[in-house]
Order: C-alpha cells, then structure tokens, then sequence
C-alpha cells in the first residue's frame, strides 16, 4: 500500500491548474501529480507513489546503493 | 526493475548477512513498522538467511489490515446505494467486514470502481456527474498528501457529486501506544521509509527520545531492509539510542513540507479505531470543517456503527509484535487467504497472508 | 439503511455459494470448482487427468482433443485480438500433448449491436493463424444475444490433433533431478491486458506473447529428446503451471529466480501494480521438463527456433512428499511459490 517506485519526468504540463507529468517507469508511463515537488525537470528521477511524485531522486543515489554501511571496508 | 536491481544484489546482500550475523550475539527483537517492509522480508525470503536470534517483528503499517471494521461495513453500505459509484484500491476489495466484503457487495451490484490514484476518483466524478461518486480514503501519511489534493480539486471545481469515506492513519500514535503496553517485546524499529519521505525525521526523534530505543528509518528494497537490521543490531550492541536514517535517497530531514502542508489545510487529527488494536487517541486524520461537505459518512448516514471483531483472529496481538501468524491456530486451516478471518490475511502486505502465500511450507516443516 | 442492508443480505463472511469471478482466474478457486463440482458428476478416468487436452485412442491412432473459451476484454490488444488468441490457445493446448493440430471447431457468442466491422477483423485474424498453422475450421456455430448479456463477442473453440509422439508428454511424467525450462519470457499477455485496463490510464509497450507454438513444439519432439512434460502457460502464470507439474508428479520443483526471464516492461509494471509476473498469464509460452543430461541440448533448439529465443533453464525437480514450489530469491533468500489463489484482473483470455 505504501508502495513509492521511482519513473523518469518525460513531460511536464499543466491540468486544472496542477502541475502533471508523464512519469516513464522503464517502458511503462502514466500521468503523475507534481504538485508536491519544486524545481522538476525533465529527465529527474522522482519517487512515485499513487500518482504523486513525493519526492525527486538522485541519479547517484542509484549507482551508490548501501551508504549507510561500507561494507567492503568493515569486511577488511 | 532495473534502477532498482543495486538494491537487489546478491553479493552485497551476502557480506551484509555476514556482518550481521558477526554482530550479532544475543537475541533481538527488530519491528518493521511497514507492510511493504514485511512484504519484502518475505518476498525474498530475508528472515532465513538471518542469524536466528534476530527475531523479526511484523507491525502495524498495512493500512488494509488496520482498517476498521466499522469503516469497512460502511463502505459496503455506501456502496450499495443505487446511484453509487464507490472508488477504491484493489486491496480493500476482500477485507472481510461483519457479513461479506466489497467483493460481495459488487457480486450483489455494486458499482466499484478500482482505482490507482486519488485523482482518477475526480476523473469518474466528472463523467458521471448524476451518479454520487464515493472514494475510500486509507491510508497512512504517505498517501495523506494524495488524498488532501483530491479534495481540494474537489472543493475547487465545486463537486457536488463526490464524497470520501476517509480512514486516513498516523504511524507515530500506534508506535507509541505499543511501546506504552506492558507486553511490548520491541526493542528496535525499521521506520516506515515512504512515510518519512512526506513526513520527516521530526516525529521519529521524539519517539527515540520518550521511550529510548533505536529506530533506523528504513526503505523496501531487500538491501534497504539488511542495513537497516544491521543498524539497529549495531546500536543495540553499542547500547545505542538513536534515529538513523538508512532510507536517505527518499527520506529528508524535514520531509515534503508542501504535502505536509497540504495535509493539515485539508485535515485534523482525530481518534481512531483500529482494526485489532481498539481505539487509540489522536492517532487518525478526519477532514476538518472546511470539508465536511464531502464527507461520506455524513451524506450517507452510516457513521456510529459499532460492530465486533471476530474473537476467533488473533491479528491484535499480531500486530503488536506479541505472536507470528502460525502460533494462530486459525492459521493455515480456518483461515486462509481464500477465507479470511481477518483483514491480516488478505492484503499482501498483511503478516498472516505474506507467511501463507511464501512460508507455508517451512511451517508445515516445523510446526 | 445500514441494518436493513445486512438484514437482507445474511451472508457468512466470503460465503462462496455463488461464482465469483476468482473461479475463473485459473488459480486454486478455478481447481475447487472443477473438482467439487464438475468431476463428481462429469468425472472419468480421461477427465480427471485435467491435462490441456486429452488423448483417446481410436482405430489404433491417439487423438488429441481440447475446448477452451474466450471471453478477453478488450477484445482487440497489443499483440493480437479474441480471433488469433482462440485459434492460438487451441493449438497449443494441443501441441503441448505431442500432437500435431488438425481442425478446429469454432461457436460464436455476439452481443446484440456488436460491429461487423470488428467481426471481419477477428475473423481474419482466425483465418491467418488457421492458414499459418495448416488446421481447418471445419465447424461452426453463431449465436446473439440481447444487449448486455454478453460483452461483444465470447468465442469458444475446440481442436482435434493426431498424437504424433511415442511418449506423450504429461503433466505427471516429472522425475527427481530432470530440469525445468521454460520458452520464453513470461507474463507478456496478462500485462498487456492489464496495461489497456482504462482505470489504469497506462501507456505501455507490452505487446501480447499470443503465438501458436505447435512448430517450435513440433521441433522439439522430432529431435532425440524424450520431454517428459509439456504444458503451455495460460492463467494463473508459471508459478501455477510448476503447482500443477508438482502435485500432478507428486515431486517438488525448486526455481532460480534470477535465471525467469522476464521482459523490463512488463517487471516494471509488475512493480508499479504490486503484482507478481509468475502469476500473469501467458498465451504464447509453456515449460518443458527434462531429463538433466539433455537440458542443454533442448535449451539450443529452442533458442534455434523464433519463438524460444528468451527460453531459459530455471529450475529443477527435487524429491518433497509436499509437492511444494520453492524459489530460490534473487539475494539467495528462498519461499515459497504458491498457486495463484485468485485474482483481480480483467478477463485475460
Ligand atoms: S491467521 Fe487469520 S484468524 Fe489468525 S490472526 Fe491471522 S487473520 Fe486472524
């Protein structure tokens, strides 16, 4: 239910009066609500969940998976 | 899904099990407050490959499960007035509510509408402007924000035709209120990621401060899940007491200020009941007085039922952390997701239904 | 009103004394009905095989014969239309038995106002996959119905084959340590059905797998490899077809899940419903059990033919008086692969 998976803004347009984009989740787009977000740009990452964008996304975010915890150096 | 499968590797996940298990020495009990969390866990068979003195807790954060009964039978109600189009997600079509669930009401013609978003509920009100279009607002804090906005399109375009049945929920009450209970086996939390991106680390702090154990926020991804284990091992060992935040390409300090606003524009913090843990204080949101034109239960007149619980499900005591879903002895045999007891068995995030759908073999193994 | 409501309506909770539309998902309720209801009175010993189709003998040949109805919504999607999938899923429930498909038999359901302009295209849709596979409809039947009392257009079709193979293949025939492979990426159809589903407001790729798999099959048993089971993939996906392979076999199959292939689109729409691909129906897909030493040899063959280019060994057969499907996960975690209760989708096929 709490369900929040990331798309890439594709478009951006506005819909009775709220900000909307099309979100493409690999090869899968829909619709989503912006209005939470400020300063969105085509080609972000976002984190979606029920149609709204809650929150933009880092591309570095993806390649650094586990920061928290430096496995290798605790490992040696 | 290919950005997400970092989060997914095997490799990385082994030498985190690995330093789990060499830092782990005496037993513990870790809560995922989450459902999608409990989900994951699970999915990809997490709690085998731990160490077996980590004891994983599966809390109280399937808005599905924790719907009440009463909320439940209201919809059904609502649902079946002829001039009714009612909104829902999918999850809460087979929740059992006192004498059938939304599935029946549709089989006895209830017009349903599955729905993925809040917003496509405005679109089906807008196409049937003579039809009463009623949208079943749950959810946590996550959804809380995609709930506010649809009311507020709502009142802006003047619809007269569209009401919420709103059982929105707070994760900060129900974490306290089994802290408070005497029973409480918790002695660390994965905090609920996707409710933190909206809300924040603010409220988790208070948290860790009252009742002094360590809550490390937490996303849903099977690594997400590993070093948000091995954080609370880590502090628990060091004897810790402290918020962490694992989930941090999602979460920030101060959360989605404008969703929280949005939030506290459309609703008031409210009493709630709970399904399997009885009512606790300040623990819901009910749209405040600017609102409550669209408030279902006042234009259908369904609100002060009061309905029991079958005594037969344990799901309480589940969700407090005190059982797992095969010490039911319903579990499995009385209970399935087929015909469930209750609403623990039915959404996938529910504890009783994920142990059937991906642990009853293990069960049958070593009852 | 809320009294008298439930008044009216006194009914146990999830009391299943009515079809509900979990009876045709193809998962467990689907199996309840059939054996609570269907066998003990229409039940004998070739029936309650409940293979795709099922042989007889007569005049010393084996004779394949299967029914399937289709009533998709939407009846045109990605991929294909009601026409070509009812031509399709007859043939292939006949190949899988080692047969080579011969007639088709065809009856038409329509609803009141139903264009003939969608008629035509469905028609020739049957009529290109007829002519592509070599069978004959050699029989046929047209109804209509008021308005509303069916949605378009349900066509029923049922196939004759002749039993080529020595061995017939069969959902019982699994032994310990033979090697599970299926053709191809899974899940396709369900999807595509899904992704069109207007609530959704979707936009996707996903085209429909909707195939006749007979000449790939047919490939497979002309070669020196002795499959022993062949069942193509329909509702309730992969994980249910292994159930069925398990409990049919009495043996347990244990799958790696990294080894599923799976199309990114479809996983990611997976993702974005909460739903699991091994759960989505297939049209154009099935899973070969083999014998170990030959999984390689099968796994080339398929992947010489078009329409195996993505298969791929996933598992294997083990002994477990349980019968249960176990997945090894992704991080080397393991669960357990149920069959599919029930579902909420659409009508998929
Ligand atoms: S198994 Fe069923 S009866 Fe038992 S606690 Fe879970 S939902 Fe309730």
């Amino acid at each position: 239910m709490c369900l929040a998976i990331p798309g890439i803004i594709e478009e951006i347009y506005m819909q009775d009066d709220i900000t909307m984009a099309k979100v493409n989740f690999q090869g899968i787009k829909r619709s989503v609500c912006l209005a939470y977000l400020t300063d969105i740009n085509i080609g972000d990452y976002v984190l979606v969940h029920v149609g709204f964008a809650l929150k933009k996304l880092s591309h570095i975010d993806f390649i650094n998976a586990n920061k928290l915890i430096n496995v290798d150096s605790e490992l040696n | 899904m290919e950005v997400l499968r970092p989060f997914r590797d095997e490799i990385k996940a082994k030498s985190l099990i690995d330093n789990i298990k060499a830092l782990t020495t005496k037993p513990v009990n870790i809560m995922e407050v989450c459902g999608g969390q409990t989900h994951t866990i699970l999915k990809y068979g997490i709690e085998d490959l731990l160490p077996e003195n980590i004891k994983l807790l599966h809390g109280p954060g399937c808005p599905v499960c924790v719907t009440s009964l009463e909320a439940i039978d209201m919809a059904i109600n609502i649902s079946l007035n002829k001039d009714v189009i009612f909104c829902t997600y999918g999850d809460m079509l087979r929740v059992p509510g006192s004498s059938m669930d939304l599935f029946k009401a549709k089989a006895l013609g209830a017009n349903l509408k599955i729905v993925y978003s809040p917003l496509d509920a405005l679109k089906v009100a807008l196409a049937n402007p003579c039809k009463n279009i009623v949208f079943f607002a749950i959810g946590f804090e996550t959804t809380a924000p995609a709930n506010a906005m649809l009311i507020l399109q709502a009142k802006k375009l003047n619809l007269k035709n569209f009401f919420v049945l709103c059982h929105e929920v707070l994760v900060p009450p129900i974490i306290a209120s089994l802290l408070e209970s005497k029973e409480s086996n918790v002695q660390a939390f994965l905090g609920p990621g996707h409710v933190c991106s909206v809300m924040g680390l603010h409220e988790y702090e208070h948290l860790v401060h009252n009742y002094q154990l360590p809550i490390v926020v937490t996303g849903f991804e099977p690594l997400d899940i590993l070093e948000g284990i091995y954080a609370c091992v880590q502090q628990l060992n060091n004897n810790g007491v402290r918020l962490e935040n694992q989930y941090t390409r999602a979460v920030t300090q101060d959360g989605n200020i404008p969703a929280q606003q949005a939030i506290k524009d459309v609703f008031e913090v409210c009493d709630r009941k709970w399904r399997g843990l009885g009512f606790i204080p300040k623990s819901g949101l009910s749209l405040n007085s600017q609102f409550k034109d669209f408030d279902a239960t006042i234009k259908f007149k369904v609100d002060n039922l009061d309905i029991q619980e079958s005594k037969e499900c344990i799901s309480g005591e589940i969700l407090r952390g005190l059982k797992k879903p095969y010490e039911c002895e319903f579990f499995g045999t009385k209970c399935t997701p087929l015909n469930p007891l209750g609403a623990t068995m039915v959404s996938s995030e529910g504890a009783c239904s994920a142990y059937y759908k991906y642990r009853q073999s293990k069960l049958t193994a070593s009852p | 009103m809320s009294s008298d409501v439930f008044n009216s309506c006194n009914l146990p909770i999830n009391d299943q004394a009515c079809i509900s539309l979990g009876h045709g998902s193809g998962g467990k309720l689907s199996s309840n009905l059939i054996n609570e209801f269907f066998l003990p009175y229409l039940g004998n010993e070739i029936l309650n095989e409940l293979e795709d189709a099922s042989v007889v003998t007569l005049n010393q040949d084996n004779i394949a014969v299967s029914i399937d109805s289709f009533v998709v919504n939407p009846i045109f999607f990605p991929g294909g239309n009601i026409g070509s999938l009812s031509v399709h899923g007859t043939i292939n429930d006949l190949a899988v038995r080692g047969a080579k498909p011969l007639f088709i038999a065809a009856s038409f359901i329509m609803e009141e106002g139903f264009l003939l302009e969608d008629l035509t295209k469905i028609i020739q849709a049957m009529q290109l996959a007829c002519r592509q596979n070599n069978v004959k409809l050699i029989t046929a039947d047209t109804k209509v119905v008021n308005k509303g009392d069916c949605d378009k257009i349900f066509i029923t079709t049922s196939g004759i084959g002749l039993v080529t193979a020595n061995d017939i293949p069969s959902v019982s025939k699994a032994k310990v340590n033979n090697n599970i492979l299926v053709s191809g990426d899974i899940g396709r159809h369900g999807m595509a059905i899904m992704a069109t589903r207007e609530e959704f407001e979707l936009e996707s790729t996903i085209e429909s797998d909707s195939a006749s798999l007979y000449s790939l099959i047919n490939l497979i048993l002309a070669s020196d490899i002795q499959v022993n089971c062949l069942r193509d993939i329909t509702r309730g996906g992969l994980a249910t077809v292994l159930n069925e392979i398990a409990m049919a076999s009495g043996i347990g199959i244990v799958i790696d899940e990294s080894q599923i292939p799976i199309q990114t689109n479809v996983a990611a729409l997976g993702e974005i419903l909460g739903i699991d691909p091994l759960y989505i129906a297939c049209e154009g897909r099935f899973v070969a059990v083999v014998d170990e030493i030959r999984a390689q040899d099968l796994l080339a063959i398929m992947h010489s033919h078009p329409l195996g280019t993505n298969a791929a060994i996933i598992g294997k057969v083990v002994d477990d008086p349980d019968n249960n499907v176990i997945a090894k996960t992704i991080i080397g975690g393991s669960r357990l692969v149920d069959t599919l209760l029930f579902d909420e989708l659409p009508r998929i096929c």
